[in-house]
């Protein structure tokens, strides 16, 4: 099987994968790193969304060969062990979760909205937010978090 | 869902993505896959080699020459989105790169790789041939006319790679679409275009293949108003009918998206 580099989280990482094997296995499989979440496996649901090169991507959709020589950020990666990134924080703050299966997703995602500068108003949140399915239906307070924690961020 | 096994390759340049593209027996290009790796992760698609195009620096630019927007076939949609260039001069083109699925498939998919895929549901088909645009590849320039055929079906030839896409700058554009609100796919969507040479109108969506309204486009070249259309609807016995729309309800949105188009070209 080919060998795969991938710089996971800022740690340089190498594994041997099949041609056809996803990014998102390699990730929850081969490196352990299980808050990646498969949820519709049909690039809608979202809840498999890193960081590739710092965009948001659904690693359900990308082999794991096309990320070779690639930075890839997961939810693990956000903050140090302990502590939490500023959206992390803001979900907690506004209870922006509830089973919490959709919140990694949820979270690369909101960081990638704010860096694109695209949270600034909630209609715009929601909108950008539409490859993101929260199946308890709990938007409400997801888009409260984005909204406050875009505040806290720079753009 | 996992693929049928294939052998991957990753192309340094477009000469060997040729090259290796002939040496393989059921090769297909990668370039943002967001259709295609859905499409193997189905097994609706068992490619034995991919070669893999989508990080080939020299196809992903966007730049003005001569009265038209020239994009790179390895764009990425969210690019096309971000593009002042592209907001300023085609502004309907970015606001239908902007609805097309989500940001993070935006980051991935790219225009070559829509226009070669041909999904009957797939955006930009009806920009590009509202726009009158043309798709320049490793052999030749096709336009827009001549370019989509049928059902996944294009004028390109086997091997044959989509290099750049040649935007004429139009007059006025704008872009609607009736959205299948999990995929984002469209169920309907209109691009409609006011250039030096006419009014062209182009449906995505309702049908097996994007398609022209020549009514529609008689219509607005005499007033190009969102009323000109109002009256004008196309027969549902050609479009499509499955579990999202009915062919008569796709007939009946293609009206009103063309409305929605025009209404959106002239309010810019």
């Amino acid at each position: 099987m080919p060998l795969v580099s991938v710089t996971v989280n800022g740690e340089r990482k190498s594994a041997n994968v099949e041609d056809r094997t996803l990014l998102v296995y390699l990730l929850r499989e081969t490196l352990g790193l299980t808050g990646t979440h498969i949820g519709c496996d049909t690039s809608q649901c979202g809840a498999c969304v890193v960081h590739l090169n710092g965009r948001a991507v659904k690693s359900c959709s990308i082999f794991a060969r096309q990320a070779d020589g690639a930075n890839v950020t997961t939810i693990e990666g956000l903050a140090p062990d302990g502590t939490l990134h500023p959206v992390q924080a803001a979900f907690r703050e506004h209870h922006a979760l509830q089973c919490g299966f959709c919140t990694p997703g949820m979270i690369m995602s909101a960081i990638d909205i704010i860096r694109r500068g695209k949270a600034n108003d909630r209609d715009t949140i929601r909108h950008e937010l539409g490859g993101n399915f929260c199946r308890c239906t709990g938007y409400q307070n997801i888009v409260d978090a984005i909204e406050a924690a875009a505040k806290e961020m720079p753009a | 869902m996992i693929p049928y096994t294939f052998n991957y390759h990753r192309a340094a340049n477009l000469a060997e993505a040729q090259a290796l593209f002939a040496s393989a027996s059921e090769a297909k290009f990668l370039a943002g896959g967001q259709t295609l790796i859905p499409a193997m992760k189905q097994r609706l698609s068992a490619p034995s080699d991919l070669i893999d195009i989508g990080q080939l620096q020299e196809l992903s630019f966007i730049n003005e020459r001569g009265g038209t927007i020239v994009i790179g076939a390895g764009t990425r949609h969210g690019d096309v989105v971000a593009s002042a260039c592209v907001g300023n001069r085609i502004p309907g083109l970015a606001g239908l790169a902007g609805e097309i699925g989500d940001p993070a498939v935006r980051n991935m998919g790219t225009l070559g790789g829509s226009l070669a895929t041909s999904d009957p549901a797939a955006d930009y088909p009806a920009a590009v041939l509202a726009l009158s645009a043309h798709i320049v590849t490793t052999k030749r320039t096709i336009a827009a006319d001549d370019y989509f055929l049928g059902l996944f079906q294009t004028a390109l030839e086997e091997g044959e790679i989509i290099t750049e896409v040649s935007f004429p700058l139009p007059r006025r554009a704008g872009y609607a679409k009736f959205r299948n609100p999990a995929s984002h796919y469209a169920i309907v969507g209109v691009f409609v275009a006011q250039t030096n040479a006419g009014v062209r109108v182009a449906v995505t969506g309702a049908g097996p293949c994007v398609f022209r309204v020549a009514e529609m486009e008689e219509a607005l070249g005499r007033n190009f108003d969102p009323d000109s259309v109002a009256g004008i609807s196309v027969t549902a016995e050609d479009l499509s009918s499955d579990l999202h729309a009915s062919a008569e309800f796709r007939a009946h949105l293609v009206t009103v998206m063309a409305r929605r188009a025009v209404a959106a070209a002239t309010a810019r």
